[in-house]
């Protein structure tokens, strides 16, 4: 598992890349909760190069979560895989955090501020 | 080995009423129309093809009891939920109501759902039969005594005629039980509880119920899928979904069917039962349940299929 943080105008996106799993989720919990500490604004987490996700996963997605909604901080993930989805579906997951087809549309609803500099780079 | 269910709903016996009778009535009647099913004959065959299990039967209310049977007259039941009223009835009419036997009981626990059979367990009534309970949780005799005891219920434990005896289980030791291994292991849930692992003839059932996995500590997932290892059956606490128990359910207690699934495959298990089935769902909730827990072992496997069922009451597996 890798990941890469951008930081924008109101907004942090963390793009993701591998297995997130048993062994890996808690340097996914650690990436993201470093990229939202030095953001005073949302937390987009770019999943469209993730092919697999497990529970402990998703647990560091809740944490990550949970830990933005006490600070007024947005959280949402967006690009999920057709098989990402039905186990975001399934975990019910899909209930606790907004989950978004495109980047654009994540950034658009989250910080819209930051859609200008997203879509120059 | 044959394993029955006799209880398989978690927290609360829960009755299908006759609103949801009636629902399944009119909707069978509806999708058996022009069918031509003026027979008894046709119209079970109508059941077994043209309707789910939700539509055509039920998944059952009584709380958890489980037998796990090993031929000739060699038999475990784990808990004591409402379901062992039915064992119980089943047993003396296999058995014979003046021919006494040995009853051996694992207990998980000792929460109501658990135990809240056991002042109807029929057997208890009879002279000359043993009912030994046994049990890795340290105050079981505690709660069985107390509750057989007014005011909570008129027949005091001293006035059963049965010899009802308590064993004490060591976590982790191995034990020789109705002739099978049994090893228990204890499970994070209020107050403990405790799974059991059941070997007899190379079969092995795992009976883990009331059990949170807790995600965040690696070492405890792969020791409860160690406890798991190639097993035939896996009886397993699928309560609440995963978004609940990780959240508003945190440290209730229960998993959910994902973790089953992933700690199945850890393991190398064959085969997955969802037990312990959440009071408020529906028939057609616990056949989506299923639905989707057979579609992410699909879509997650690695390995070999792993079987996925949901328990239901009055379910036989025959390993």
């Amino acid at each position: 598992m890798k990941s890469v943080e951008r930081q924008l105008e109101g907004l942090v996106l963390v793009t993701v890349e591998g297995r997130v799993d048993l062994s890996t989720a808690d340097a996914f919990r650690v990436a993201l909760t470093a990229a939202q500490d030095r953001q005073a604004g949302a937390l987009v987490v770019d999943l469209s190069a993730v092919d697999y996700i497990s529970s402990a996963g998703l647990r560091s997605l809740m944490i990550v979560f949970k830990a933005g909604k006490a600070v007024a901080k947005p959280f949402a993930v967006a690009c999920p895989s057709p098989l990402l989805r039905e186990i975001f579906t399934i975990s019910r997951m899909h209930m606790v955090f907004p989950i978004f087809h495109t980047l654009r549309e994540a950034i658009e609803t989250l910080a819209p501020g930051a859609l200008s500099a997203f879509e120059a780079a | 080995m044959q394993v029955t269910f006799w209880g398989t709903r978690g927290s609360l016996p829960t009755a299908l009423n006759g609103k949801a009778v009636r629902r399944k009535l009119v909707n069978a009647l509806v999708k058996g129309a022009g069918h031509g099913l003026d027979t008894r004959e046709k119209a079970e065959a109508f059941c077994e093809t043209g309707l789910s299990f939700a539509e055509s039967g039920t998944y059952g209310g009584n709380t958890s009891c489980v037998q796990i049977d090993f031929g000739g007259s060699e038999e475990i039941l784990c808990d004591l939920g409402s379901g062992a009223r039915e064992f119980s009835l089943a047993a003396l009419g296999r058995h014979g109501p003046g021919r006494p036997r040995t009853y051996h009981v694992l207990l998980s626990h000792v929460h109501w759902d658990h135990i809240m059979g056991f002042p109807f367990f029929v057997p208890a009534f009879i002279p000359g039969n043993t009912i030994r309970l046994y049990s890795c949780h340290t105050r079981l005799e505690e709660a069985i005594r107390g509750q057989n005891h007014e005011p909570c219920f008129p027949v005091e434990f001293a006035a059963l005629a049965a010899t009802i005896e308590f064993v004490t289980l060591e976590p982790g030791v191995p034990y020789e039980i109705a002739g099978a291994r049994v090893t228990g292991r204890t499970q994070f849930h209020g107050n403990d509880s405790y799974g059991y692992r059941i070997e007899k003839d190379g079969k092995t059932v795992v009976y883990t119920t009331d059990a949170e996995h807790k995600l965040e500590d690696q070492a405890a997932m792969e020791s409860a899928a160690d406890f798991l290892r190639d097993a035939d059956l896996v009886i397993f606490d699928s309560m609440y979904s995963l978004a609940d128990a990780l959240s508003v359910k945190e440290d209730w207690g229960h998993s959910s069917n994902v973790h089953g699934v992933e700690l199945c495959q850890m393991a190398g298990a064959k085969r997955l039962c969802l037990f312990h089935h959440e009071p408020v769902y529906d028939d057609d909730r616990i056949d989506g349940l299923l639905a989707e827990t057979i579609r992410l072992e699909e879509i997650t496997r690695t390995g070999v299929p792993l079987r996925v069922d949901a328990a239901y009451d009055g379910l036989v597996i025959d390993l």
